[in-house]
């Protein structure tokens, strides 16, 4: 009798735990997969990362409409950062511990990324950088992978430094902002100006969100350069651009610009309209037949389609198509491994040719793209007050690297 | 440093001093004259700059878009002075730590406002004489720069006259010094502090367009403005209108030497430094009471 009633109670315990084991898979199955990020929706990188943010919502849409991943849907968490590089560790630590997401991107931009990097790798989290320069370089993460396709400021320079030798430059001045990226970019150059046998003039760093920079470019005048290299965030760049129209940089200058971000900014490339003439800078993506990637345009008619309503750049060349990257890396290894574990995701990334609308992405040492690709374009033919002349090729012509050149690099002085 | 290049630096700097100065006017009378910790003043500004960009897209020159302005945001000034009256003056305390609070409130609801109304890219004025420099010789100038010295010493002149020549000006610099005495010559003091606290926000529609003339805006531009307005008010002296223009060129003419010389980095530096050493000299400012 007593076995018999023991043996009911034990079938009815394996029962509940049947059920209960069974309803916890439901739960499982239904719940979402939880993406977790940081971005800047205010202060001075705000103007991409809120473009980024739009990106990132598309793939979410897209991948959830197909039906989610690992039959799950996608659900996106972005807090704002404020481009302040002591916002993300703590904003991080939320997302991880308080809304336990189970996968993660980081912040958009370089200096708010860096912060975040011990936290990655002493929790051994797979971490998908987004446009974050060197982050890695000093930390060795195995597990971090950059959207974006360049390693080093050494990778970023050596275009404009071979640029510059093409067009006999022998001096070259250095005007950065002091902050972590622009600093990286400075580094790179100064490292390479001997083996390209040429001299640095003018060395200096700027405190960012500076007002004026006429006294800046009569000093850069006063050395007289043959190129001058600038690492600049976006109302600097504005304001430096500005600059260079209303006191000149003086005739010896053959080539000027480098790393000066937010002329990729549709607002701010029509704002200064013809003043970029000339100006040779970097970009990641420009509307010219060599970077024609599988599904790129049509990512950027979907995105341009909604930026109006989203009140966001709406061009969209810069950060959005490598932000939509970063989802589709994410879901083709999710697929592929069937699994969320970060370990198993991180040696499938690091192995396999990520297929996107920036083209296909094989992955090197320290997460970085095995080539880097950053495209150096001459601003020509600008005119006022036309946002739409940006959507054409010719204005924006690319005169490095090789592989995607479109036309040779033309003296400064030429183009003004 | 060749003599040229020092004069031409020399010269930059009255003309971005004057821009400072012209930017920290309204600190001037609302933090100098009234006592009022108005920590939204850049704030205020860069709602400026979004109105004379608003007004700029129906193809009005961005300085007759801040005149325009100039009436509503002089409204909004007799509002949000009667509201700080009202919650922290009329009790009869002073605004203190809570009026700073206020005021900090007050600049974050209009920096996310602006967001939400503009988003966050980067707002450009558009006008013939922005972009474009002038020759003197060999020596080159922005225009933007000459407009904003001749709009700061305008307003300087406009509102050192009104404050020194008129009733209701000679009742602000009274109502600093003494407001009982001012309510028993038959003035009302908190009338007479609204329109100067009027006159203060009047004066950022104007500021506003010449910070749109002067470089791109966005809705957090206010932040960076605060440092640099407090220090060109304090450094002045408080309350003092001429000083605001001498102060503000002071520090323009060091950080342009500075720029052009030591390095950028220490631009910064070299005008918080000139702020300690005046405090420590003269405690009450350049030009202080």
């Amino acid at each position: 009798m007593t076995s018999s009633r023991t043996a009911v109670l034990l079938g009815m315990a394996i029962c509940l735990l049947g059920v209960v084991s069974a309803l916890s898979g439901c739960e499982q199955g239904d719940k979402p997969i939880r993406v977790g990020l940081s971005i800047a929706q205010t202060g001075p990188l705000s103007g991409a990362g809120k473009s980024g943010l739009l990106a990132l919502e598309m793939w979410r849409d897209d991948v959830n409409a197909a039906g989610g991943l690992l039959g799950r849907q996608v659900e996106l968490i972005a807090y704002d950062d404020q481009t302040n590089p002591a916002m993300s560790p703590r904003l991080y630590t939320k997302l991880l511990d308080v809304d336990k997401v189970d996968l993660l991107i980081g912040p958009y931009g370089t200096n708010v990324t860096a912060p975040i990097m011990p936290l990655a790798k002493r929790r051994d989290l797979l971490l998908i950088g987004n446009f974050a320069l060197d982050v890695n370089a000093n930390i060795g993460h195995d597990k971090y992978f950059n959207n974006m396709p360049v390693a080093s400021g050494r990778d970023w320079a050596a275009p404009f430094l071979e640029l510059s030798e093409q067009l006999g430059a022998k001096t070259v001045a250095v005007l950065a902002s002091d902050a972590e990226f622009a600093q990286t970019l400075a580094v790179g150059v100064r490292e390479q100006i001997a083996e390209h046998e040429m001299k640095l003039v003018y060395d200096q760093n700027y405190p960012p969100n500076t007002v004026d920079f006429s006294s800046v470019m009569r000093a850069i005048r006063s050395n007289k350069p043959d190129a001058v290299f600038v690492a600049s965030y976006p109302s600097e760049s504005a304001a430096i651009v500005r600059a260079l129209g209303e006191i000149g940089v003086g005739d010896d200058v053959k080539l000027f610009g480098g790393g000066m971000v937010g002329l990729q900014y549709g607002s701010l490339m029509e704002s200064l309209g013809s003043m970029l003439n000339g100006v040779v800078n970097y970009t990641f993506w420009a509307p010219e037949e060599t970077m024609d990637f599988p599904g790129v345009k049509d990512f950027l008619a979907r995105y341009q389609a909604r930026a109006g309503d989203a009140g966001v750049d709406p061009l969209g060349f810069y950060l959005p198509a490598y932000s939509y990257a970063i989802g589709q890396i994410l879901a083709q290894a999710v697929t592929a491994t069937n699994s969320l574990d970060h370990g198993k995701l991180a040696e499938y990334i690091r192995s396999n040719d990520m297929k996107t609308v920036v083209g296909d992405i094989r992955y090197g040492p320290g997460g970085e793209w095995s080539k880097p690709r950053v495209v150096y374009v001459q601003f020509r033919d600008v005119a006022n007050q036309d946002i739409d002349q940006f959507r054409n090729s010719g204005v924006q012509v690319i005169v490095a690297p090789a592989a995607f050149r479109t036309g040779d690099v033309r003296p400064f002085a030429t183009e003004r | 440093m060749p003599a040229e290049l020092i004069f031409e630096t020399l010269i930059a700097g009255v003309l971005l001093g004057c821009f400072y100065a012209a930017v920290s006017l309204g600190l001037s009378v609302a933090f100098g004259l009234l006592d009022i910790p108005h920590i939204a003043h850049p704030a205020l500004l860069v709602l400026g700059a979004y109105g004379v960009w608003l007004l700029g897209g129906y193809g009005i020159d961005p300085l007759v878009a801040g005149v325009l302005l100039a009436p509503v945001f002089f409204a909004l000034g007799l509002a949000i002075y009667r509201f700080y009256h009202y919650v922290f003056e009329a009790d009869g305390g002073e605004g203190g730590l809570r009026g700073l609070a206020f005021f900090f409130g007050l600049a974050f609801v209009i920096e996310v406002g602006l967001i939400l109304a503009f988003g966050v890219d980067q707002r450009m004025a558009q006008a013939d004489y922005i972009g474009t420099g002038v020759s003197f010789g060999e020596m080159r100038m922005p225009v933007r720069l000459m407009i904003a010295f001749g709009v700061a010493v305008l307003l300087t002149v406009s509102l050192s006259q009104f404050l020194s020549r008129t009733f209701t000006g000679r009742a602000i610099r009274a109502v600093a010094q003494d407001r009982t005495a001012l309510a028993l010559m038959g003035a009302d003091p908190v009338r007479i502090k609204q329109q100067a606290f009027g006159i203060a926000t009047a004066s950022c529609a104007l500021a506003g367009a010449l910070l749109l003339v002067v470089g791109p805006v966005e809705p957090g531009l206010g932040r960076l403005y605060i440092g640099r307005t407090f220090c060109v008010v304090v450094l002045a002296g408080l309350g003092s209108i001429h000083g605001t223009l001498a102060a503000g060129i002071i520090l323009g003419v060091a950080e342009s030497l500075v720029l052009t010389s030591l390095g950028a980095s220490w631009a910064p530096a070299v005008g918080f430094g000139l702020l300690l050493l005046v405090l420590t000299l003269r405690p009450s400012g350049l030009f202080g009471r």
